[in-house]
């Protein structure tokens, strides 16, 4: 059964050192799967622990215990040293973050930033093109910088950015809580269309259940250090 | 009347637009109203307003009351003194209300409330042990377990007008029912009227009693909860509905409203929604938006809906 | 969901008086020092022992000093030097400090704590008595001036992009290019560095100020520039004994013309920092 899923996540762990005495658990023993093309939605409010679980996932934090398998094969904990093992590592799992307006190179283009990310994986410049088209970002948006795109276009942006290496798993961790509400369906609609067109396996953390489980498959709950119910969308 | 603003406009210089435009709003005592809209709408300006609090070198015309105050023209002590007791404010981050190095009980006790005060009011808002929740420091305490210390920290100083700005927006859904479910009792209880602000349009139309929709610094329209939620007049309020995802309701196709939400550099000659309108006419773009009555006594701005009749502006006067 | 995000409004702010005075000042000064060849009256070492210490006249608009060199030509060639050199100071200050403070932020841990020690020791020595003793050792001229006082505006600028290297690196899009599975010193070079430029450079025109006043210094202590460079630092030394005789002007001309630079430079780096710095 296990070996059957696309995503593996076991035994997740992450404390913090507090200042003074004790640790501050962030996680505790957070495990699930994610199927092929599936999506998972992990939802808690703040605090408990989902934007580390995300950050886990992609590898931006090291857990204390537990690991994450993707296909099979276990992630490094660490960042690999090697070139191609980090890209490898790259392709597996992508991230889009929750604010927009800080998670994009303020000196880049919506072109430039698509191309960066497309050359850094050794794939086609000419992808951009298909990428900005494939988030609905036209040839004016594909020339501007991101201070010059609104919320919506960022975000739209920053999709395309995490698509580019062309990864299994997109991991989206509150990723349409800054926009507003009429955004938001736009970009949700997009996500829709991604996965049903590209197959990429989606984990969606946020707050809002009546957002996340709009897009997924299954909902994990997350309370205050640790994990607990899990149940698909209709049984809440 | 407890609230009532009377066709209130803000401007900003270098803004585009005026950041709320001839926006009339009332609310009784005891009432629950509803404030919803996207960023820019002038929603929390609006909120803000009650307050005496406008954004710097903006300029106001049109009158804001609570009770008998004439709001804008309070200063010094007056002012100082509607902002700590009339009216008290409950925002989306608990955390940033909260010094992260002062105890709860420090923070109540601010507010006037002495030690026995204090433990009823956070025994008030549900939370166990309050004598314990006393000696602890905010960092001790969960998102939902702040919110609800800060609600305690708005009620010890016993308002009239309770201004709740997003103030559950962050919280996991069974935590926001609480905390919702907890600030209509509390509300009740000491005969309060609330304005409670929203992005979120159905939870606006589950909870209040009426609804104020505004776009572009505008009230477009004005219903109780009901009504809004049965037969939306206005075309932003149909979209709002339609695109924003509801709990346990997915098989719904979500329906985006195309573009995005003006910003305060964008002006517009006629009415503000007419670019993103799916029922727009030509003529819209150059129509100013004047309010109409509706049959069931709410208001709404659009030119397709038939004026029955123009709306009383006296009304919202009394 | 932002409670409120409201689109900043762009309130162009005025310049003031002072900054739009020094601006213009420099504006005259820089290509002065650039066409010295073709303004200066005369050759910057033509000694004309007949009009020894010369007032104002208008065969000499500034007056000449003991050797009867015209302190006008003197003062343009010497801005050459008196320009130049803080500028390759900075550029060696810049280099060094700049990658020591990224690698600081950037690494943490025993890295960020050896750089941080290493500049702290060399905060609390005297930055000047730091430059004496490489001058000690290497010997005196500009080229030893420029790079030992290069080493001792090291670390303020290591310190200073320390800081905005640590803030900068936590934003979002620097973890993005992490996700991507790009490599720390390449993240570092090509885009975390150059989104620090600006702050950077604003900062780096408020210690060109500072830089030509302790090049000057330098040189009036006779570790800089050595005769006959016109220098201004070395002009003010080789004025001083002509006070004395009660000629003013040797002395005078160029320490004006240092006080005015140096002044200039902090008005309008200050402003060019709030408004580079502040707007990211």
């Amino acid at each position: 059964m296990k070996d059957e899923a696309l995503l593996v996540a076991d035994g997740l762990r992450k404390t913090y050192a507090l200042p003074g005495r004790g640790r501050l658990t962030a996680a505790e023993d957070v495990s699930f799967t994610v199927a092929r093309g599936g999506s998972l939605g992990i939802v808690g409010e703040s605090g408990s622990g989902k934007t580390t679980v995300a950050r886990m996932l992609v590898g931006l934090v090291r857990p204390d215990a537990g690991g994450v398998r993707v296909d099979g094969r276990p992630r490094e904990a660490r960042t690999p040293r090697r070139k191609a093992a980090r890209l490898a590592r790259a392709r597996e799992i992508q991230m889009v973050f929750q604010d927009p307006y800080v998670s994009l190179d303020p000196r880049l283009t919506a072109a430039q930033c698509l191309r960066t990310a497309l050359r850094l994986h050794g794939r086609d410049d000419g992808t951009a093109a298909e990428l900005l088209d494939r988030v609905g970002l036209g040839e004016r948006e594909a020339a501007s910088l991101p201070r010059h795109l609104s919320g919506g276009q960022r975000q739209r942006l920053a999709i395309a950015r995490a698509l580019a290496p062309g990864p299994r798993v997109l991991v989206l961790d509150e990723a349409v809580a800054a926009l507003d509400v009429s955004i938001q369906a736009q970009i949700l609609r997009l996500l829709d269309e991604i996965r049903r067109d590209t197959g990429v396996a989606l984990v969606f953390v946020g707050h809002d259940l009546a957002v996340v489980q709009h897009i997924t498959d299954e909902v994990l709950v997350m309370r205050r250090a640790g994990s607990s119910n899990r149940a698909p969308p209709g049984g809440f | 009347m407890l609230l009532t603003l009377d066709h209130l406009t803000v401007d900003l210089p270098g803004a585009a637009r005026p950041l709320l435009d001839e926006v009339s709003l009332r609310v009784a005592p005891g009432e629950v109203v509803g404030l919803v809209g996207e960023s820019g709408s002038g929603k929390s300006t609006t909120a803000k307003a009650a307050l005496g609090l406008l954004p710097g070198g903006a300029t106001a015309s049109g009158t804001v009351r609570v009770g008998d105050a004439d709001v804008l023209a309070l200063t010094g002590e007056n002012l100082r003194r509607h902002r700590a007791r009339t009216v008290a404010m409950v925002h989306q981050d608990p955390r940033a209300a909260l010094n992260p190095v002062r105890r709860i009980g420090d923070f109540l006790r601010e507010r006037g409330a002495d030690r026995t005060r204090a433990v009823e009011l956070l025994a008030a808002v549900g939370l166990s042990d309050p004598e314990r929740r006393l000696r602890q420091r905010p960092h001790e305490l969960s998102g939902g377990m702040l919110q609800r210390v800060v609600i305690a920290g708005a009620l010890a100083v016993r308002p009239r007008l309770l201004l709740a700005d997003e103030a559950t927006s962050a919280l996991d859904v069974t935590t926001q029912a609480e905390i919702l479910a907890l600030l209509r009792t509390l509300r009740a209880e000491q005969g309060a009227g609330m304005l409670f602000i929203t992005h979120d349009l159905h939870l606006a139309a589950a909870y209040c009693d009426r609804v104020y929709v505004m776009y572009a610094g505008r009230v477009v329209e004005e219903r109780t909860a009901r009504a809004l939620f049965a037969g939306p007049a206005h075309p932003y309020t149909r979209g709002l509905l339609s695109c924003s995802p509801t709990l346990g309701d997915t098989s719904r196709t979500l329906l985006p409203i195309p573009g995005r939400p003006p910003s305060l550099s964008d002006s517009f000659p006629g009415c503000p929604f007419a670019a993103r309108c799916p029922d727009a006419e030509p003529e819209c773009e150059t129509w100013r938006p004047v309010a109409v009555d509706l049959p069931d006594g709410g208001t709404t701005a659009c030119r397709r809906v038939p004026a029955a009749v123009p709306a009383a502006a006296e009304r919202s006067t009394t | 969901m932002t409670a409120l995000t409201l689109t900043p409004i762009r309130v162009r702010a005025r310049r003031p008086v002072g900054v739009t005075v020094a601006a213009a000042f420099l504006g005259l000064v820089v290509p002065a020092a650039v066409l010295a060849p073709l303004l200066a009256p005369y050759a910057p070492d033509a000694i004309d022992l007949s009009a020894s210490l010369a007032g104002t006249s208008p065969g000499h608009l500034l007056g000449t000093d003991s050797s009867g060199q015209d302190l006008l030509s003197r003062v343009l060639y010497g801005a050459r030097t008196s320009l130049i050199a803080p500028l390759l100071l900075l550029a060696v200050a810049a280099l060094l400090g700049v990658t020591l403070g990224v690698l600081a932020a950037w690494r943490g841990g025993w890295t960020d704590a050896f750089v941080s020690r290493l500049t702290d020791v060399m905060y609390a020595f005297p930055g000047l008595l730091f430059t004496v003793l490489i001058i000690a050792v290497f010997g005196t001229g500009m080229t030893t001036s420029v790079l030992a006082l290069g080493l001792a505006y090291t670390p303020t600028v290591a310190k200073y992009t320390r800081s905005l290297a640590l803030s900068e690196s936590r934003k979002p899009y620097v973890d993005a290019y992490r996700v991507q599975g790009m490599g720390g010193a390449r993240i570092c070079a090509l885009y975390l560095v150059p989104n620090l430029g600006r702050s950077v450079a604003g900062y780096l025109v408020v210690l060109f100020g500072e830089a030509l006043m302790s090049l000057a210094t330098l040189s009036y202590l006779g570790f800089g520039a050595q005769p006959p460079s016109s220098d201004w630092g070395l002009m003010v030394q080789e004025g001083q004994a002509s006070v004395v005789q009660g000629a003013l002007l040797p002395a005078l001309v160029p320490g004006t013309a240092i006080a005015l630079v140096v002044v200039s430079f902090n008005v309008v780096g200050v402003w060019a920092a709030d408004r580079l710095g502040g707007r990211n």
